[in-house]
């Protein structure tokens, strides 16, 4: 099981997978809004969705993990 | 004038309004959200009210808390700052109703500059040079076909955008079309508005803009320009006083261009016509109806206060001070220090530490060793003025003056504005708004 975690604190603007869906190395996942700036979240392996652990609009710190992927 | 105000802010913008009350004896007060409620503008006004929660629309963007909070405190006027409600129309019709003087133009003016498909046409009404564009598009097909008559680049805009959010630099039908789905979210998302307009790009323009402030007897004086063409993500970091390698011609026709416009508008309190420049011609961008981040290199080589020269005028009184007063000396350089990476210019919140300015040269800032850069707003976390005899000496002292400035904790710009400052291009006054990104082999490393 890996994670796909927060890189910095902001809020959950939105969310780009649900459970179920497969991603790609560096395909982005999330988009955060911190500072007044979009900043995409990428995922580092591939792999399939199996839980998603925050929701949009969710306040998140840097390392909190938003996805769980197999 | 007013014995108490509120600043309807937070930041150094806060910290720097904060100031001027002191010198002029009104009393202070400021507003603070939950993330805020240790900041220095909390700390060094008179008084301080808690308005809400962390997210701007739950504190510095609630009007009515605002508002109250005003009424409570036995303030007379409401100073907004830039950004949040400061070019907000309604807020400043909810001030009048609620007879609080609201710091800034009259409502009508501001709704009339805020939308950018309108500010267009009654600048083109006036005189003032405009480029041409069309006045609006209602979907991705009728903008291609606009296109066609206009030529590309074009650049698409958001009717109600500022800060350079929703707008994008198009070559093509299919850029263009890319541009308008993407920009019309962004925009609706940020300003409530989806409506999207085009106008001629220019390639490799310079950002000019004019300083004006008017007084409600009709008097209008300008305080001369200030050139911000070096940005990144279309937002201004350096900016200087005055703008160098213009010829006095242009420089006089830009002034009187301003003027104009500030007549035809009969414009009230400070603003700041934005023009774009290129080979000897300049075109209206938009009106600011508010103080500029930037404000400082004008009052640097002015020796004027804007804050000081806005509370006079918003009390009733007339100006200070009179066109023929108004002297240019030396020049002036800000950089804005971003709580950013120098090379992604992604944000970096986080907890500052070791926080150290040099004494003698002016930095308006709102942060300590110990403070939180929270995720919460703007990440621009202090400005870095100087003024000296020339250019060259400015941009020496600048230099020296980032040197020995220490921001530790978190990543900070200032890796990138020295870098800047050392371009050969900057240097020799050949900048334009792609300065960044024609250098990011040198400047972005």
């Amino acid at each position: 099981m890996a994670t796909i975690t927060s890189t910095m604190a902001g809020n959950l603007w939105k969310v780009l997978k649900n459970v179920g869906d497969t991603v790609e190395a560096g395909e982005e996942v999330a988009i955060l809004e911190s500072m007044k700036m979009e900043i995409p979240i990428e995922a580092e392996s591939a792999g399939v969705v199996k839980q998603v652990q925050k929701n949009e609009g969710e306040f998140v710190n840097e390392g909190d993990v938003l996805f769980e992927i197999e | 004038m007013f014995k108490k105000v509120l600043i309807a802010n937070r930041g150094e913008i806060a910290c720097r309004i904060i100031r001027t009350c002191k010198e002029m004896g009104i009393i202070t007060v400021a507003v603070y959200s939950d993330a805020d409620a240790t900041s220095l503008h909390v700390k060094i006004a008179d008084e301080a009210y808690h308005i809400g929660g962390s997210a701007a629309k739950d504190s510095y963007l609630n009007d009515q808390k605002i508002i109250e909070v005003a009424k409570e405190s036995g303030a007379e006027a409401i100073h907004p700052g830039y950004g949040f409600l400061s070019e907000n129309a309604e807020f400043s019709r909810l001030c009048k109703e609620n007879d609080l003087v609201f710091v800034g133009p009259r409502p009508e003016t501001i709704e009339a500059m805020g939308d950018k498909i309108s500010a267009r046409e009654k600048m083109e009404a006036a005189g003032v040079p405009v480029l041409p564009g069309n006045h609006s598009v209602a979907s991705a097909d009728e903008a291609v076909e606009i296109a066609a008559t206009i030529g590309y680049p074009l650049m698409v805009k958001a009717a109600a955008g500022g800060g350079g959010i929703g707008m994008e630099l198009v070559t093509n039908d299919d850029q263009l079309r890319k541009a308008y789905s993407s920009n019309q979210r962004r925009a609706k998302n940020y300003f409530g508005s989806g409506n999207l307009y085009l106008e001629k790009a220019l390639l490799n323009p310079r950002h000019i803009e004019i300083q004006v402030i008017a007084d409600s007897f009709g008097d209008a004086i300008h305080l001369g320009e200030r050139d911000c063409s070096i940005q990144r993500r279309h937002q201004k970091v350096i900016e200087e006083a005055p703008a160098p390698a213009l010829g006095d011609d242009v420089r006089e026709a830009m002034r009187q261009a301003a003027l104009k416009a500030v007549t035809s508008l009969q414009y009230v309190n400070a603003g700041t016509l934005e023009f774009l420049y290129e080979e000897g011609q300049f075109y209206f961008l938009e009106m600011n109806t508010r103080l500029q981040v930037e404000h400082p290199v004008t009052e640097a080589i002015t020796g004027v206060d804007l804050v000081k020269e806005q509370l006079t005028v918003a009390s009733g009184k007339r100006l200070s001070v009179r066109q023929e007063e108004v002297t240019f000396t030396g020049h002036s350089i800000e950089c804005r220090v971003y709580a950013e990476d120098p090379v992604t210019f992604f944000p970096s919140p986080g907890t500052l530490s070791n926080v150290l300015f040099p004494r003698d040269v002016r930095v308006d800032h709102s942060i300590e060793t110990g403070t939180e850069v929270t995720p919460f707003y703007d990440p621009m976390i202090a400005k870095v003025i100087v003024h000296d005899l020339d250019r060259q000496k400015a941009i020496e002292k600048m230099k020296q003056t980032l040197l020995n400035t220490s921001i530790e904790g978190i990543k900070t710009n200032i890796p990138f504005l020295r870098r800047v400052l050392d371009q050969p291009d900057f240097i020799n006054e050949n900048m334009n708004t792609n300065f960044v990104q024609k250098h990011k082999e040198t400047i972005l490393q």
